[in-house]
């Protein structure tokens, strides 16, 4: 049920402006991130601080490309984030498909097995995780950041219940017609499913792009660091660079709030269908 | 179906699974096994490593000052951040159920703070919160405030300074999953109890709040399971400082294992952080059937 509007208009005016100024609460200190992102090194310091800058500092944007490899730091992050999110959608449709579907000795027992790991808090793999990855050699290396996260009982999960709504007749009438399992699942299930697929896609690519503590134990070298191993490595300096620790975050988060944006609705619906968040 | 037919289904079957299944071994699976087992042993990584039996648990469970500590901070960090934001996105949500004008954009600015990266949401509260240049004091000494909180830099007010950051951050999620939960509740039961006289506050005391007591236990589980585990915030804002405030269950594992590489001492604390989530994880399958419906 959507909540009735109150025929109060005053009623409606104060739960208007409590609404609003938590909404303001959740918003300052983006703005101030904002605002900080353009200010002079000198003005930084200011106290009491002002609100905006006196005079924008947009060179505070391109500073940091050339102080850092920021730009190499984005496209990590985004390449590992793509990638991830590719292969968690087909790793896990395809392993879907057959729990939805098909019929094989184990099945239950696979599942439960499956499921019983989101259980599993992602600290408890994460030493076990670290010394093979560097036994393979994987250290600074896109293998180690992305194929860990290949595969997630959540996105198995998640799709499972979306192949489960697809009336099993469509598929059927194509079996006859001698179509095989793989043209079945390309052709049927991943167009009638997309909607759950978008949903995972979003919320793996977010969780991706801010994932930190394993890229933080797995890179050494600068240019293989993600964007968050990058920018918390901007604060451990003594004399901490504020300005542009705060266009580092702008930047950082600017994509995820796109993205965000176009796939609010689905991602929601994720949140919501699946029930839990994390991975 | 012949006998020909079921042996085609199982083969594709297992086609299908094989690559979840490859990487659920070597991921997953080998590695829990792996930590129980390494959880059990003395290893710098380095050295071969030794069978040191219950001595890491013993240790930490009866020994380990630090670690009490460890402890007592990430429960007061759970305890605290769990209910005030429960409280907060509870009421965001019964506000934003209510139709009002532009409450599409409102969720929205309500959810930034979830899909935000805690890395950069860490950087813009230490900047917030720093004690000499900060605007949160600027505002406090505005307000007339005579002892400023040195915040990040007090092992008083560093704690609460994180808590502060976690409930910011993680309203909007909890506040969706309230907002999915109200919109479950039949109008029908709002109308029966409008003729019983339930009207104003009494309405959500007598109907709401029952109605939503599955999603409000889900919420509180998931919010639990996830407080426990938290990491980023206290790396990047404090290292687990000043004197070991911050220092939380998760990052005195990081600490152990990739700074004195004690593999086998920070195993034997995830393995206790695991026992302390699959408790809470076992209550919520449980109790599972009083709120999750298939249809």
């Amino acid at each position: 049920m959507s909540g009735r509007r109150s025929r109060n208009p005053t009623l409606n005016w104060v739960i208007f402006g409590v609404l609003l100024l938590g909404a303001l609460s959740m918003s300052a200190p983006f703005i101030w991130m904002i605002s900080s992102s353009l200010k002079a090194p000198t003005e930084i310091f200011k106290y009491p601080p002002a609100l905006l800058p006196a005079e924008a500092q947009w060179q505070n944007y391109t500073r940091i490309f050339s102080l850092i490899p920021f730009g190499r730091l984005m496209l990590n992050s985004l390449f590992v984030s793509l990638a991830v999110t590719a292969l968690q959608l087909l790793v896990c449709s395809m392993a879907a498909y057959a729990f939805a579907r098909l019929h094989f000795r184990g099945r239950e027992l696979l599942f439960l097995l499956y499921l019983s790991a989101l259980m599993i808090p992602s600290q408890v793999t994460l030493i076990p995780n670290f010394i093979l990855v560097r036994q393979l050699g994987w250290i600074d290396t896109y293998a180690a950041l992305i194929l860990p996260f290949a595969f997630s009982s959540f996105g198995t999960f998640l799709l499972r219940q979306a192949f489960l709504t697809i009336p099993r007749e469509l598929e059927e009438a194509a079996r006859i017609d001698g179509a095989s399992y793989a043209q079945v699942f390309w052709r049927i299930m991943l167009p009638l499913a997309r909607p759950a697929l978008g949903a995972l896609g979003i919320f793996t690519f977010i969780a991706q792009w801010n994932n930190f503590l394993w890229p933080l134990i797995t890179t050494t070298r600068p240019e293989m660091q993600t964007l968050t191993v990058g920018l918390a490595g901007l604060r451990g300096q003594y004399n901490t660079d504020w300005a542009l620790l705060m266009t580092g975050s702008v930047l950082a988060i600017l994509p995820i709030f796109v993205v965000f944006a176009v796939g609010n609705k689905s991602f929601i619906q994720g949140i919501t269908a699946g029930g839990f968040g994390g991975r | 179906m012949s006998g020909r037919m079921a042996r085609e289904e199982t083969r594709s079957a297992w086609l299908f699974l094989a690559p979840s299944l490859l990487l659920f071994m070597v991921f997953v699976l080998l590695p829990v096994l792996a930590a129980f087992g390494i959880s059990f042993s003395s290893w710098d990584l380095f050295t071969a490593p030794h069978w040191a039996g219950l001595d890491n648990y013993r240790q930490l469970l009866f020994e380990d000052k630090l670690f009490h500590k460890v402890m007592r901070n990430t429960f007061f960090y759970v305890i605290w951040t769990v209910p005030v934001q429960m409280i907060l996105a509870f009421f965001v949500a019964l506000l934003l159920n209510r139709g009002v004008w532009g409450q599409n954009a409102l969720r929205v600015i309500y959810f930034l703070p979830v899909v935000s990266s805690t890395v950069a949401v860490a950087l813009i509260w230490s900047w917030i919160f720093n004690s000499n240049f900060g605007v949160l004091n600027a505002l406090l000494s505005a307000v007339g405030v005579q002892d400023l909180p040195g915040w990040l830099n007090s092992s008083k007010y560093a704690l609460p300074a994180l808590i502060i950051v976690a409930i910011w951050q993680g309203l909007g999620y909890s506040m969706v999953l309230f907002l999915a939960g109200l919109q479950g509740i039949p109008r029908e039961a709002y109308e029966a109890g409008e003729i019983d006289g339930a009207v104003g506050w009494k309405k959500h005391r007598f109907i709401t709040l029952p109605l939503l007591s599955p999603t409000t236990f889900f919420v509180a589980i998931v919010s639990l399971i996830g407080s426990f585990q938290v990491f980023d915030l206290a790396f990047v804002m404090t290292q687990g400082g000043p004197a070991n405030a911050t220092n939380t269950i998760v990052y005195y594992v990081y600490q152990n294992a990739f700074q004195f590489y004690r593999m086998g001492y920070a195993s034997a604390a995830a393995m206790i952080l695991f026992a302390i989530i699959l408790a809470f994880t076992l209550v919520q399958y449980r109790l599972q059937h009083r709120w999750v419906h298939y249809d």
